[in-house]
Parts: C-alpha cells; structure tokens; sequence
C-alpha cells in the first residue's frame, strides 16, 4: 500500500505491531514461528496418525524455555503473558488441533492454578517441573454427566485421616492420558455446588485409571476419560482454600478463553496463507482461481474475520494481563473467534475444492480441529448466557 | 494468591481504551454537554427541515470543526483521535443526517484542503470552514459513475488563452451540496482512459453554471441536505486546482480513508447508543410475568449484538490507531469499513425487533436510526467494493 500512499502524496511508514505488542515480541513471534514451522509441522501428520505426541516435544519447548513464558521469574519463567500469548498464536499454525491443544493443557491451562493458588512445596514439586517439561500435568473438571453447569459435578473427595479419598470420573480431559498429575475438581461436600468444590492435585497412581477417547478431530491430543477408584490424596495436594473451587474455576476461564482466542487467530491466519497461495496457483478456465471475483471476496471475507477477530483478541489480552477481569472482552472474543474459525476453515475447504477433502492438504482436519472451539472451554451458548447476564439480563 | 482476591467481574468501571487519554475525555465531555444541549433537542425538528447552517457556525465558534486540524489555521491542534470522538459524540443526537452534514464538512472535504491545497486556498478556505463561517462540500459521485470513480465524465477542460480551466458536468448525492460555499471537485482533465486523468479542483458554489439541480429524497439521513449538481461551463482559474493535477484519484483515495475511519466510529457509536435503549427497554417492558429483557433468547440477542460492537469497535479504535501514526492501511480500514456497516444495521434491525410494534413507531426513533444506519453499507465505498480493495490487496 505505500505506493499508493506515494502517489497519494501522503507518507506512510511500515506496520508496527498493534499493542499490546512491541517490536521484541514480534522478533519473537518470528523465531516461535521458524520454530512451529520446522520443529512441530513436519510431523503434525504422524503425530495425528498415532493419536498421540512424544513427550520430547515438551523437552523441546522447555529447552527453548516456551512454556514458562508467563509464570514468575523464581519458577524457572518470564513473567511475560504478552510472549505467551505470541506463542500460543503461533501455536495455532502447527497443522494440528490437537498438539497445540495438547500443549496448552498443560501450560496453559493445568499450570496456571498451580502457580496462582500453590502453596510454596506445590509449586516446587509441580510447577518447577512442568516448566522444565518434565512434568506434564492436566485440568480435570469435566465429567460425564456434568460440563458447562459446573455446579453440577459429582466426584466426590471425602475426609479421611491425613486427606481425602476420591471417588468419581472425568471425561474430555485434554493431555489426560499422559498427565502425571491432574488438577481435580471434586467435591468437598455433599451439597456440592458453588461453595462445596475445591481442588485437589492428584497425581497418576493407584486407584487412577486414563484412556484415550475417539474424537471428531484434535487427533493428536490424548483426551482422556478418567476414573478415580478410592484415591488418597495427602493434606497437602488441596489447592487453594477448601471449598473455593468454583471460583478457582472462574478465574482459570478468562486466560483459557483468551487461548482458545488466540489460538483460533493463529489457525485461522495459518489456513488463510495456505489457501491463498492455492488460489493463486491453481488455474481454472484459464486464470488463477483467486482471480474471480467470488474467490476473492471470499478471501476478503476472511480476512475481515480474522483481523477483527484479532483487534478483538489483543484488546481483551492487554486489559487482561493489566490485571482487570475483562470478562465481557475475554467472552466476546472467544464466542467470535471459535464461530469464525470454524467458517474460515470451511470456506479453506471449499475453495480447495476435492483436495480439501483430502486428508493431504491438511485443511479437513483444520475444519474437524476448529468445530472443538465453539464447544471446548465453555460452549457458544454459556458465552452468550455470560454476556446477557452481564448487562443485567 | 487466595481466592479472595480473584478479580470479580465489575461491568459498569469506565475503562479508557488505549488511545484514548485524559484529555480526550475531557474534550468528549464538552462536546457531550453541547450536543445534549443545543442539537440533540431539534432533531426532530431537523429530520423534517434538515438542521440549519447555523450548527455549523456554532461548532465553528466552539472550536469544534478544527479539533486535530493545526492552531495556525485557526484548529484546536488536537491528535487524530480527537475527530473520532467528534464523530461518536455527534451519534448521540439520534440525527444520522446532521453529523453526516458536520462531518463531510471536517472530515471528507477539509482533509485534502489541508493536505494538498497552497497556502492561499488555506487561507481562503480551511480557516473560514474550520471557523464555521464557510461550508464545505465534496463531490465524486456522478448519475452514471459512483464506485468507479475513473469512470466520471465530470470535464475539466484547460484554456490556455485564460488559464482557465471550463468545468461540465453533473455530480450527484452530494452532501452539503445545497448549502456548501465550495465543493471540492473530482473531474477529469486527460483522456488516458487510466488513474492519472483524475484532477481535483476547488470549486466557489456561487459561481456562474453551478446548478443546484435538486434536493434529494431518501430512505434516511433526512436531516442531510443531499444535492443534485451541475456544471455548465463553469470558469475557474488555474489557481482553483487542489493538490496536482493528474493525482487527483489517489488524492481521492486518500480521502477516502479518513471519511471511512470517521464513518466507522459514528456508526458504532450509534449502534452502542440503540444497544444501551434497547437494553432499558428491555429491562422495564414486562410480558408473561417478567421483563423481556429475562427471557434467554432476548438475553442471548443482547449477547450477540454486544459482541459485534464490541468487536467493531476495538477493530476502529486499533486501525485509527494505525491511521494516527500515518500508516496508510487501506487493507484495514476496508475491513473496517464493512465490518461496522454490515453490524450496525443488523444491531439496528435486532433492537427495532426487541421493541417490538414500537420499534415501528417513529416515536420511539428506532426506526430512524434503522434508515439512517443503512446507509453505512453503500456510502464512502459500498459492501462490495470494500471487499473488492480487501481481495485485491492480496494480489487476488
């Protein structure tokens, strides 16, 4: 566009990048995405293939020191949410849902309460670790008969000298196939409910059982159903205050949502590239398909989705790691950028015609990973149930 | 950290954005007061008279048409952003017509008066427009060319025996264009047949062969004075060409952008407006035993609506933002452009719903706001053309 602007006769300097990023993040953007691009991509399709990914892929992120990014200095971090939120973008173009769902679970998701409600020893045995990628922990919540209404939950942790013993199940658990230690919500009495949840670290031993679940996509995530057969879990391993869990729970939701956010962005920016450079190689009736006007304007249509998506996004992570709860902002920003990642990837595979059906082109499993967003970390309705309620309704 | 101090949710903080400081919430504060004091009582009146000359002399005097334009031309010597307010405070009066009226005079015409134009059109115009004693107009539509602005037929033919230049033609939809004391012109001067014929002239309203044709009936913005014009032979000196001639398409294009941006944050500021009355309607409108606003499908309506303005408004705020540090984002600000117009209306249209058979009722200025906002999808570049400069921008 600077040659307009010349002719124009008005200056125009290059792109900075938007706020809350500076230009550091954007060298490190660049170095996360020679990164995805030469280390996780050539192996996203035997990764999906085995359902699973090795656990050096941890080794890997934590040597390049990826998944401290925003955890305090003293753990073995950054304390940079900003860098992270780079990471997990870029993450977004790894060419699997799962894996980066996978990655994420642990980082994004298992660890963050640990380091924001642990106790001292808590984040020495579990935090320090799961830094250092060896340790790979998984949030526990869900469960068969209880998702989006977390109130409802069942498992059921009772008193016994010296802890709790637990008993129930959970489903969808993402990593928690692999996980060393599940951060549990369970209930701590037998009401349940809003002031009877509380959070236990349980980890993988006796009386714990784990296995994969069969999905749509996000093949490459080992999802797990967990059971727990009389557990005994210490004193110690409670997380936070007793019976504090659901707002544990809340307060764990705003930077997963914004994840889920950032993530759907980078996916959504990682299909478009791809599909553009078909559109402009593939020739039908005598030009390159991206040269008819539909074509185009369904790209243009695309980018609108992405770029707003994005304005949306950083806005909600800037107020975010200000320290203001943003919850409308963190909401909004996931309902849009899941529903539209989900079109995005839809229209990549139409425009890739016959191909994109073709599990080689990578764009169908794109669509199949996408169609999680709108229901994973809280559904499309729960976001809008949150916004209504928030102005009163 | 203990549960205790997790952050609860607090809807109603006053969060500033970020490229907004405390100044701008003082001078949004002002212009609030004038606009509920002196505009927003007569636009009811003004959708039927369209609004009088004399708003924008009282802005002129206020200081308000001049707000980011520079202090030796009589401006306030405000930042970019200082305009966007202007354009979100005017929102409030309900009137679509009159901010639009306001705002072709600051932000489509004055722009490239400023940008391209010598200090002796400066003089002659900038500082009595920004002083609210003249008033400005643009033209670029014509009856057969409107997006294609190559196409127009609008001539501007050079008399060498003069140094004249002879303007004929017609334009059309012209905003302002009843009351303007100049247009600023879009004609062509060469026969290329390409981008380089496009040359802009200032063009005095009062001169011989400027026909206002007629005053222009439409779905909304009735408080606009929007014109038919026409050109016969119509006689300006050399002197009258604003920036180069042959440049004036890309001077146009230029122009373009910032009207798009001030569009964007008028538009969104209207649709918050309607959102925050239609959520008070909701919440005291009763049917089958509670507030209509409590039903999960209104709720959800509310949900969906809040999250488009949303959206729009952090993605006019940070493309301003690069617009403010003279980047010149054509590719964004298309984005914009039809993101906002496309929500703006379906927010519209989802509050007329809301209220119900009120909503159809003048009274209640839903409706108007729904006719007036449908304009934002073919005004300064339609839905389609703004897809097109997006797709095109990708080497499509």
């Amino acid at each position: 566009m600077s040659s307009l602007a010349e002719k124009a006769g008005v200056g125009a300097p290059a792109h900075r990048p938007l706020p809350p990023f500076t230009e550091e993040h954007q060298e490190f953007r660049r170095a996360v995405r020679r990164f995805v691009e030469t280390e996780l991509y050539p192996h996203a399709d035997e990764w999906e293939e085995a359902k699973f990914f090795p656990n050096s892929v941890f080794n890997r992120l934590a040597e390049l020191g990826y998944l401290g990014l925003k955890f305090p200095v003293e753990y073995g971090g950054d304390n940079d949410p900003i860098a992270d939120a780079v990471f997990v973008e870029e993450l977004g173009r790894c060419g699997s849902g799962g894996l980066a769902a996978g990655i994420g679970a642990c980082t994004g998701i298992a660890l963050p309460p640990v380091a924001k409600f642990g106790t001292e020893a808590q984040k020495q045995r579990y935090l320090v670790p799961g830094i250092r990628g060896e340790l790979t922990a998984a949030l526990a919540i869900t469960e068969p008969d209880a998702g989006s209404d977390v109130a409802g939950l069942k498992t059921r942790a009772k008193r016994v000298d010296g802890g709790w013993l637990v008993n129930g199940s959970k489903c969808f658990i993402t990593g928690g196939v692999r996980a060393d230690m599940l951060v549990t919500a369970v209930k701590t009495t037998d009401e349940g409910g809003h002031h009877g949840i509380s959070f236990l670290l349980i980890d993988k031993g006796e009386g714990v059982a784990a296995s994969p679940l069969e999905k749509l996509g996000w093949h490459a995530s080992d999802t797990a159903l967990i059971t727990f057969d009389d557990v005994f879990v210490p004193e110690q391993n409670l997380l936070g205050d007793e019976n504090q869990g659901f707002y544990m729970i809340m307060a764990n939701f705003q930077w997963e949502r914004l994840m889920l956010a950032l993530g759907a962005i980078g996916a959504m920016q990682w299909c478009f590239d791809k599909t553009l450079a078909y559109a402009l190689e593939r020739r039908a009736f005598g030009r390159p398909i991206g040269n008819f006007q539909v074509i185009r304007h369904k790209f243009a249509e695309m980018a609108i989705k992405i770029e707003t998506n994005r304005a949306l996004a950083y806005n909600a992570l800037r107020l975010y790691a200000a320290g203001e709860d943003a919850l409308r902002q963190v909401t909004a920003a996931k309902l849009t950028s899941q529903r539209d990642a989900v079109l995005v990837a839809d229209q990549c595979v139409q425009i890739h015609g016959g191909n994109g059906y073709m599990t080689e082109y990578k764009i169908e499993r794109a669509l199949r990973d996408a169609r999680l967003g709108p229901i994973g970390g809280g559904t499309d309705e729960i976001m809008k149930e949150i916004l209504g309620r928030s102005f009163g309704l | 950290m203990t549960t205790a101090e997790v952050l609860k949710p607090d809807h109603v903080s006053h969060r500033k954005h970020w490229i907004f400081n405390d100044e701008h919430d003082a001078l949004r504060d002002s212009i609030r007061r004038f606009v509920a004091k002196e505009l927003t009582p007569f636009a009811d009146e003004w959708e039927e008279t369209t609004f009088p000359d004399s708003v924008i002399h009282r802005m002129g005097e206020l200081g308000f048409l001049g707000l980011d334009k520079p202090v030796e031309y009589g401006g306030q010597g405000g930042d970019y952003y200082s305009n966007l307010i202007l354009a979100e405070e005017l929102a409030a009066t309900g009137s679509g017509g009159m901010a639009m009226g306001i705002g072709v005079h600051t932000d489509m015409a004055m722009p490239p008066i400023l940008a391209f134009g010598t200090e002796e059109q400066k003089q002659e115009w900038l500082v009595p427009a920004i002083a609210g004693k003249k008033i400005l107009s643009l033209g670029i539509t014509e009856p057969d060319a409107g997006s294609d602005v190559a196409g127009i037929k609008t001539r501007a033919r050079y008399d060498s025996a003069t140094d004249e230049y002879v303007i004929n033609g017609s334009k059309t939809f012209i905003t302002n264009g009843h009351r303007a004391d100049v247009i600023v012109l879009v004609t062509k001067t060469g026969d290329s047949g390409g981008y380089d014929d496009v040359t802009l002239f200032l063009v005095p309203m009062n001169l011989p062969g400027v026909i206002r044709e007629s005053r222009l009936e439409k779905l909304g913005m009735h408080a606009s004075d929007t014109a038919l014009l026409a050109f016969q032979d119509v006689r300006v000196p050399s002197s009258a060409v604003l920036g180069q001639v042959g440049k004036g398409f890309y001077h146009i294009m230029w122009e373009l952008q910032g009207e798009r941006m001030i569009m964007c944050a008028g538009a969104v500021a209207g649709a918050q407006n309607l959102f925050d009355k239609t959520l008070q309607y909701a919440k005291d409108r009763k049917a089958f035993g509670k507030p209509i606003g409590n039903f999960q499908v209104i709720r959800h309506k509310f949900a969906e609506m809040a999250t488009k303005i949303e959206v729009a408004r952090e993605m006019t705020y940070s493309t301003a933002w690069r617009f403010a540090n003279k980047e010149y984002p054509v590719r964004e600000i298309s984005m914009a452009k039809v993101y906002v117009a496309r929500i703006v209306c379906e927010v519209a249209d989802e509050c007329l719903q809301i209220h119900g058979g009120n909503g159809y009722m003048k009274e209640y200025k839903i409706e108007r706001a729904w006719r007036d906002l449908r304009l934002n999808r073919i005004g300064a570049g339609t839905d389609e053309i703004m897809l097109d400069t997006i797709g095109r921008s990708y080497g499509l």
